[in-house]
């Protein structure tokens, strides 16, 4: 059976037909796109006309998040900045420390269980200027449960005295540069780093797997996808034990399943021989809406974090250099075999230290290994320079970069981490165009939330919380943009064929909109109003997902 | 109270022979219970015929040893490995080639009922200096080397002899109070990584022969019948013109209380002893014998207290 929708206007991202009136779809595949004429000749049809007052574009595809994000919203949020929960609840920002306690309280009263922690997240004291919390603004809340909030940036964490004395750190003596001492010679409640940051996790409910998911956490992620427009999103760092994969299958099969997830296997726990053989085994167990086959490599830190590696002259604070999680050896050893079983690796690198290790080893590898098309990617990649640009284009790797983290932490890199020159060419898409990068930009939701527009508007606009327009040379158009959350994340991801672009053979999938992104304006492409998704041909309508 | 596990970190390098080092002291576990974190069950990190059973993340060891891995999370895979509720002795863990020990030191300092024993890197003789200037590497591999109470230079047969003495010399120079034990096949008596075992009772007049015997070391045994400032002889002990790889003592304090002395290297622990030591006070001291003076040692504890039993070689 055919069905037609009629739109508002349908931009395709085709660029031979970039604009029309009508989808053509049967069983969850694009006929074509035009005007009605000219799609009537696939026969007979149903005319739906319940979009004819909307926008339609590709369904939006996120380059690099992680379904975790769906289990974050068990915990409540502290945020500085209003954030859309699966359910469609706004939570405005919280703006102070009070208003911090009061949200924790209200969500205090509500646990029934004495010993059940509470746990919250996204907590960014920068906007409190700079007021620290302590354990004693905690242990207004509760003294009898543990508490432990995460900080936005994930490197922080705040518990209360319970907490403290649970992990038997409620002493004085504790020697480590992670956590800060109370004029009591007591931790004051703020742990820094994942090493004082760990022992805390498991008393306050934030143990392990903030990376992993499970079934209520992956359907609450995809319905989050619905509300941001999104039909495909990659979940970037995933260890796919293969019970996670056979509930990830089950989950992602379900009728009313409204996303497609693509899954990377981290490189970790296991040798780079195992690595890739355990991927091509994923690779088998893929099905339409989980894809799988891919590997991810985490090879240095984060810069606000201190912990990427940078090229000299390094921190603009002279913070000494960072860490890297991964040898060169290990590097070389899994992009060989990738390439030889023809594997695609996406590879997090921060600094351009990072950056530049990985296009030497690639260099090598593809010596020993030609591989036309292996679009290996650099995810983050947030401080590239020209030249790591134009060596991208020689070796044919696509880069995914962040114009998120330039909203929220560029003015920390403007006066701390890297000051104010490399600051203002972080995540350079207009240097990746130029270079002839193949570009895609993200979230890392739940680092930064999820929503292509929003980080589209990022890209176009540059601009940090602040208000401070940061390296306008780098801006792209918003034709730019929209291309890049489309067919530029979709290409990245090797799926360009199936998804990216609304045309003949391609799947069903659409960004169903209120507005039309190309008219609103650049200012405002973060406040497109969205209606909801189409995912191969299903209609899923945000207001009632 | 329970006393803290003791816990080995085993650095350094890709290829060092970190894994080499640990089946080594499986092998030679000589009734401890072992407890191994491996940062990644890569190419099989233990020898197949130590293997009792294997199970998902954990593998059981002939001996009583378990060995486990872990991957991002080692304070998690610590929080687990305890969990078990098994008997452990001694933890060791290997570090991933691209961890700083300075780090995980610092974590397990965090965490109650453990205690960090010592830090042991390895150091490739044949690559070392060559890692050490890597573009890349060169700063996380000199950080590993600054981590380590000791340095185990390794691999020693494959490098000319004076090259041995030259890379010794280029340690102690970038890693000031180095101290640096060469070996071949990371082959280095389990007595120097993990103190000796100590005993039940109080010993009487002679150390129990090590099943691991190794060429090139030497061993002294006291008892020591009078209170000591303890705090003092360890740092006596730590000094690095001892050469001094290990030593251990239960000793009693000029207070009246029994202490334990731990000297790992550079680094030196004076803690509350178990409730079972009673006098007279005894000490070993392990170090490589073409460099441990022993007359020095002798000097540097004698004249606070006397001897009762003259030094003899292991």
């Amino acid at each position: 059976m055919t069905t037609i929708y009629q739109a508002r206007k349908i931009v395709t991202m085709n660029p031979s037909r970039p604009l029309a009136t009508h989808i053509a779809v049967r069983d969850g595949t694009i006929l074509g796109a035009g005007s009605l004429d000219e799609l009537t000749g696939w026969g007979e049809y149903q005319l739906d006309r319940s979009f004819a007052d909307k926008i339609l574009m590709p369904g939006l595809v996120e380059g690099h998040s992680h379904v975790a994000e769906g289990v974050q919203w068990r915990f409540v949020y502290c945020g500085y900045f209003d954030r859309t929960d699966p359910n469609g609840v706004i939570w405005p920002g919280v703006k102070s420390i009070e208003e911090v306690i009061a949200r924790l309280s209200e969500a205090n009263a509500a646990l029934s269980d004495p010993k059940q922690p509470l746990t919250g997240w996204a907590l960014d004291p920068i906007y409190f200027n700079n007021r620290r919390m302590t354990r004693q603004d905690l242990d207004r809340v509760t003294t009898t449960r543990p508490i432990g909030i995460m900080h936005a940036s994930g490197h922080i964490m705040n518990v209360n005295t319970m907490a403290l004395e649970l992990a038997g750190m409620l002493r004085p003596g504790v020697n480590h540069p992670g956590v800060p001492l109370g004029p009591d010679g007591v931790p004051t409640g703020e742990m820094k780093g994942p090493e004082a940051m760990t022992p805390l996790g498991p008393h306050v409910g934030l143990d392990r797997g903030l990376l992993a998911s499970d079934e209520p956490g992956l359907r609450a992620f995809a319905r989050l996808c619905v509300r941001k427009g999104v039909t495909t999103a990659a979940d970037l760092a995933n260890l796919l034990p293969q019970p996670a994969v056979e509930m990830m299958r089950q989950v992602t099969g379900e009728d009313d399943f409204p996303a497609r997830i693509v899954s990377l296997r981290v490189a970790r726990e296991i040798s780079p021989a195992e690595l890739v053989a355990r991927v091509l085994e994923l690779r088998t167990l893929s099905s339409d809406r989980l894809r799988l086959g891919m590997i991810k490599i985490v090879v240095d830190g984060s810069i606000q974090g201190f912990s990427a590696r940078l090229l000299s002259p390094g921190y603009y604070n002279g913070a000494p250099n960072g860490l890297w999680y991964i040898a060169p050896e290990q590097l070389r050893d899994i992009f060989e075999r990738a390439l030889a079983a023809g594997i695609r690796v996406h590879s997090h690198t921060n600094g351009d230290e990072a950056t530049e290790l990985v296009l030497d080893t690639l260099e090598q590898a593809l010596r020993k290994y030609p591989s036309p098309d292996h679009r290996f990617t650099l995810q983050h990649c947030q401080l590239a320079n020209a030249a790591q640009f134009r060596r991208m284009r020689s070796l044919g790797m696509c880069v995914n970069l962040f114009p998120n983290h330039h909203f929220y932490w560029g003015d920390q890199h403007y006066a701390l981490t890297v000051g104010p020159e490399r600051a203002q060419r972080m995540n350079a898409c207009a240097t990746a165009l130029a270079s002839g990068v193949p570009l895609a930009i993200h979230s890392d939701a739940p680092v930064t939330p999820l929503g292509p527009l929003f980080t589209a508007w990022c890209a176009v606009n540059r601009l940090t919380a602040s208000g401070r327009a940061l390296g306008t040379e780098e801006r792209i158009s918003v034709a730019e943009a929209i291309r890049t959350i489309t067919l530029g994340a979709a290409y990245t991801l090797g799926l360009d064929g199936e998804i990216g672009s609304i045309e003949c053979g391609k799947r069903a999938d659409f960004a169903v909109l209120e507005d039309d992104p190309t008219e609103i304006g650049a200012e405002h492409l973060k406040d497109v109003r969205i209606w909801g998704t189409v995912q191969g041909g299903r209609i899923f309508a945000a207001a009632s997902i | 109270m329970t006393l803290p596990i003791p816990v080995t970190l085993i650095g350094g390098y890709l290829g060092a022979g970190k894994t080499t080092l640990i089946n080594s002291l499986l092998r030679n576990a000589d009734g401890r219970r072992l407890a191994v974190l491996v940062n990644e069950f890569g190419s099989l990190p233990i020898d197949a015929d130590l293997i009792v059973a294997r199970e998902d993340n954990l593998i059981s060891i002939s001996g009583g040893c378990i060995c486990c891995s872990f991957g991002s999370d080692l304070v998690a895979a610590l929080i687990d490995i305890r969990a078990r509720g098994q008997r452990i002795d001694h933890l060791l863990i290997e570090t991933s080639g691209v961890a700083l020990p300075g780090s995980i030191v610092q974590s397990i300092a965090l965490l109650p009922g453990l205690a960090i024993d010592g830090v042991i890197v390895l150091a490739d003789a044949e690559t070392v200096e060559e890692r050490a200037g890597d573009r890349y590497m060169s700063d996380t591999v000199r950080g590993q080397l600054a981590g380590a109470d000791i340095i185990v230079l390794n691999k020693i047969d494959l490098v000319p002899p004076e090259r041995v003495a030259a890379i010794s010399r280029w340690l102690a120079e970038i890693v000031p109070g180095a101290r640096v034990s060469p070996a071949q096949n990371a082959d280095i008596p389990s007595e120097i990584i993990l103190g000796r075992q100590p005993e039940p009772q109080p010993i009487a007049h002679r150390i129990k022969p090590s099943k691991h015997r190794t060429a090139g070391y030497e061993a002294l045994e006291l008892e020591i019948d009078c209170p000591v400032d303890a705090e003092r002889l360890a740092a006596v002990l730590a000094d690095p013109d001892l050469a001094l790889l290990r030593a251990k003592g239960f000793l009693q304090k000029l207070t009246g209380e029994f202490v334990t002395l731990h000297v790992v290297g550079r680094r030196s622990v004076v803690e509350p002893a178990p409730a079972w030591v009673e006098g007279p006070g005894r000490l070993v001291c392990i170090g490589v014998a073409a460099e441990m003076d022993r007359s020095a040692v002798l000097v540097a504890l004698g004249s606070d207290f006397h001897l009762l039993q003259s030094p003899r070689r292991n």
